[in-house]
């Protein structure tokens, strides 16, 4: 794990830091040197308005981390809400809430968010809230079936027995047991939310121009692939190295791969 | 009435009410357009605030939501899905015309993502921690990472743009083409959505594998003295193809829905890029009969994935 870890860790610092780690910032227009590929200047080269891509990768960062762990916190929270509250309960309550778990299953997610992008035209707050509020289904499905199998079990009713709340026992007796669980599905939900705000700028209904992220990036690299190819690489390879990291990690979590890496 | 109308019948009641959800939750969120589907012409200064109030009376959007979502529901359920708003043809025949080029891209992308499924999948678990293992881990690990619009410019940049060996876009030369240059056409995309895919599956696939060889009859049919292939093909596979067929037809059913980012990257004129020039163009009546003939689509696939398992796994009731 420590190596994913390590990139992770790095990422959320440069992008922190991003006025220190940026050369420039990320909006400067230098109209002398547009599109300039890489240099010892411009690492990873220039646009078209001479703006320079590493100082709006590094910037870029900043949004994408978010967007990937907030929404995932977001759908973490809905998702141990919603799986916890059917888990717990079961009976009606337990197939009302997992048919619709299951209906949202159903709707493709991108096209539902773009959708929902198009028409709320969100700000970057919305937008972690709307790609959270289309990910809790996989999480809820995790924890429901966790408390399903510890509700019956003998320290459940010790816990009730000795006068602890509903919500004591939930929060307190059966999440902590439902932990690994959570926090796999919680990587999960970090690289999907990398994932779904960069492809909803790529189609530009996600992170609105000037400000930058990798997968507005993206969008304005995809009209120069002929002449300014390093406008598509730079960004896309953060998101994959973030990815990456991420599913690394949760793999190590979920115990699959061990000593991988 | 047989076993399977049976099954087939109360499969499709079940499906119902959840099809209702998903509708009323797209008819809502179409809604919730500050302006409303008219917001188009408030920008437009040929149009009169009472051009757009005898509008709002003459399209029905002054009656109360439910009476607009009762109206559009039964009309949709008839197979009256309305008129595009781009270019004023029936939604349905927009739809259809754009049917064959998806379903093209999708048939060839399945069967080349479970071509490399299969092979990779079973392996790694038969050479578990082995070189073929970790490559295979490392493939998949970056596959299911990548943003698939940037496997798709990357390929572009490599193959049309710098090497100039296949076209960049669309699935025919304009002016048509003969077989050869429409398979160059197809290698592209299909070589995203079939490492995308496959990424997915063999993941999935070498698991279940797994699980399933560590099982006492694994060692009783193999003490048997069956051979080792024999094992692992008949007894294991078998086994394991369960989980794999039912994650198959979720993605399939998404993906007849349109391939939409593929589809974009490539121009590819099938589903997923009518979705996007909808969404450019604000055509919700589009939008929301694509949205709900997939979410149509993922429900009928899970039946036959259910069907399937049953078919592939005797002990797995019909029900």
């Amino acid at each position: 794990m420590r190596l994913p870890a390590i990139v992770i860790v790095c990422l959320v610092a440069a992008a922190l830091a991003a006025p220190i780690v940026a050369p420039y910032t990320p909006d400067r227009i230098e109209l002398s040197v547009r599109r300039e590929a890489p240099s010892a200047a411009h690492l990873f080269g220039t646009d078209e308005l001479g703006r320079d891509v590493f100082s709006r990768v590094i910037y870029g960062a900043r949004v994408s981390l978010a967007v990937g762990l907030f929404s995932a916190a977001v759908a973490g929270a809905s998702g141990v809400a919603i799986g916890g509250i059917a888990g717990y309960i079961g009976g009606a309550t337990d197939a009302v809430l997992m048919r619709a778990t299951d209906g949202m299953l159903a709707i493709p997610r991108l096209p539902l968010l773009m959708i929902a992008a198009v028409v709320l035209q969100p700000s970057i707050p919305w937008l972690i809230v709307l790609i959270g509020l289309a990910g809790w289904m996989e999480t809820a499905r995790v924890v429901r079936a966790e408390f399903r199998a510890l509700r019956g079990k003998g320290f459940v009713e010790n816990a009730r027995a000795a006068g602890a709340s509903h919500a004591r026992v939930l929060l307190r007796h059966l999440l902590p047991n439902a932990a690994q669980a959570v926090a796999v599905s919680l990587t999960l939900a970090v690289a999907r939310g990398i994932l779904l705000e960069s492809a909803l700028s790529f189609f530009g209904v996600g992170v609105r121009p000037p400000a930058a992220s990798w997968g507005n990036m993206l969008y304005q690299a995809q009209a120069a692939l002929a002449t300014e190819p390093w406008l598509a690489i730079a960004p896309g390879a953060f998101i994959l190295l973030t990815t990456v990291s991420v599913s690394l990690i949760g793999d190590r979590l979920a115990g699959t791969r061990r000593g991988m890496f | 009435m047989s076993v399977l109308a049976r099954f087939v019948a109360r499969r499709c009641l079940q499906a119902l009410p959840l099809l209702l959800v998903v509708s009323m939750l797209v008819f809502l969120l179409i809604h919730a357009a500050p302006g409303g589907p008219l917001a188009i012409y408030l920008a437009n200064p040929n149009v009169r605030p009472a051009d757009i109030e005898r509008l709002r009376r003459a399209l029905g959007l002054d009656r109360p939501l439910w009476q607009q979502y009762w109206t559009w529901l039964w009309a949709f359920a008839h197979g009256d899905w309305g008129y595009s708003f781009s270019d004023g043809r029936p939604v349905a025949v927009r739809i259809v015309e754009r049917l064959p080029a998806t379903l093209e891209l999708v048939a060839v992308s399945l069967t080349c993502a479970l071509a490399l499924t299969m092979p990779a999948g079973i392996l790694a678990a038969v050479r578990r921690g082995g070189w073929f293992d970790r490559a295979v881990a490392i493939a998949s690990g970056a596959g299911v990472s990548l943003p698939a619009f940037w496997f798709g410019l990357l390929l572009q940049m490599i193959f049309a743009v710098g090497l100039g060996w296949l076209p960049s876009s669309g699935r025919t030369t304009p002016g048509g083409g003969d077989v050869v240059d429409h398979v160059q056409h197809l290698l592209l995309p299909t070589t995203v959505l079939a490492i995308v895919l496959a990424s997915g599956w063999s993941r999935y696939l070498r698991g279940s594998m797994l699980e399933t060889l560590a099982q006492p009859f694994i060692v009783s049919v193999r003490a048997r003295g069956l051979s080792a292939s024999r094992v692992v093909l008949r007894h294991a596979l078998r086994n394991a193809l369960g989980p794999l067929i039912a994650l198959v037809t979720v993605d399939a059913a998404l993906l007849v829905s349109g391939a939409v980012v593929t589809e974009s990257v490539f121009a590819w004129p099938g589903l997923g890029s009518l979705f996007t020039e909808a969404l450019a163009r604000r055509d919700y009546t589009v939008l929301m009969a694509l949205l709900m003939l997939s979410a149509a689509a993922v429900v009928a696939f899970n039946v036959v994935a259910d069907f399937a398992h049953a078919l592939v796994d005797p002990r797995v009731p019909v029900s």
